[in-house]
């Protein structure tokens, strides 16, 4: 199981667009907002990494130094400009350098005055997911909708994950902008794909949006992450994306079998 | 059907925000302020269908419809 992450991790043959057992880090990026995520998270780490070093050091040299042995009379210092100066000054350019890149990433994020080029609606229910495609209607007569129901537990074939598969899978054109309209129709749902980076909750009531521009094709496996009620944990998502190409192809035969 | 038009509404700079819930009530008022202006055929209106279409979800548009024809549609119409 290790030696399966590590080979997730490191020698790249397929790229990780599932969990996996035991799986520490992220899932490999799908879109550049996913690829920032996880370069702003190593950003951070350097950080992180730098302060347990120094704090650590210093813990242990007060132990080992100043104790009843070898110091039995304590020095009496209330005060010291200089290394209050320091102590003051030096976190905050941590701080400083760890917000740069942070609300850098934060703003692009929500690039929504960029035109996309489709709409799609997930519709969260327990325990399911409808998605719309509305671009192509030509009245409030629904065109292209489907349900997204999870594979039972004892139903998956050979290759599908356990309760991560879904039956009709959400189609996306790869290298294009999309916008993805969330809300629910009964509890609070949240539509979650981590290779993508996006995380949107739904809330009644209320539309979200959040956009994403996939990559590359591939599979890509998430699960709900708003969790009410029983059996709320197993609402997977699973976007799929395409060409272009065969995303055209994929919906003129959708409409073609939903209006017949 | 052989060829789709790959075309959505476009972003709209009165909503820039996550929350798109109005974007969505205001696509939807603007047509049917559009078609009592300018009459059931109008060509103009029809842009706006297709953009309140692609932004609300189907059970809100079918909520409001109902509301039309029940004269109690809470927007300015
Ligand atoms: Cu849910």
């Amino acid at each position: 199981m290790i030696l399966r992450s590590l080979e997730c991790r490191f020698l790249t043959i397929a790229l990780c667009d599932a969990a996996e057992p035991w799986q520490l880090g992220s899932q490999d990026a799908a879109t550049p907002m996913m690829q920032g995520i996880i370069d702003l998270h190593h950003d951070i780490f350097f950080f992180l990494i730098l302060i347990l070093v120094f704090v650590s050091r210093m813990l242990v040299r007060a132990l080992w130094h100043f104790n009843e042995q070898t110091n039995p009379i304590p020095q009496r210092i209330v005060h010291g400009t200089t290394i209050e100066i320091i102590r003051t000054i030096f976190p905050s350019v941590i701080l400083l350098f760890i917000a740069i890149p942070s609300f850098a990433l934060l703003y692009s994020m929500d690039g929504v005055l960029v035109d996309p080029a489709i709409t799609i609606k997930a519709i969260g229910h327990q325990w399911y997911r409808t998605y719309e495609y509305s671009d192509y209607n030509s009245s409030d007569e629904q065109s292209l909708t489907f349900d997204s129901y999870t594979i039972p537990e004892d139903d998956p074939e050979l290759g599908q994950s356990r309760l991560l598969e879904v039956d009709n899978r959400v189609v996306v054109p790869a290298k294009t902008h999309l916008r993805m309209i969330v809300t629910p129709a009964d509890v609070p749902h949240s539509w979650a794909v981590p290779s993508s980076g996006v995380k949107c909750d739904a809330v009644p009531g209320r539309s979200n949006l959040t956009s994403i521009s996939v990559q590359r094709e591939g599979v890509y496996y998430g699960q709900c992450s708003e969790i009410r009620g029983t059996n709320h944990a197993f609402t997977p998502i699973v976007v799929e994306a395409v060409t272009l190409k065969d995303y055209a192809d994929w919906v003129s035969n959708q409409l073609i079998l939903q209006t017949n | 059907m052989a060829e789709i038009e790959i075309k959505t509404a476009p972003a709209d700079f009165r909503f820039p925000t996550t929350n798109q819930t109005r974007h969505c009530f205001t696509r939807y008022v603007e047509f049917h302020r559009c078609v009592s202006a300018k009459g059931d055929e109008a060509a103009e209106c029809d842009k706006f269908a297709k953009y309140y279409r692609s932004l609300c979800p189907a059970e809100w548009v079918d909520k409001w419809n109902e509301q039309r024809e029940n004269g109690t549609f809470a927007g300015p119409l």
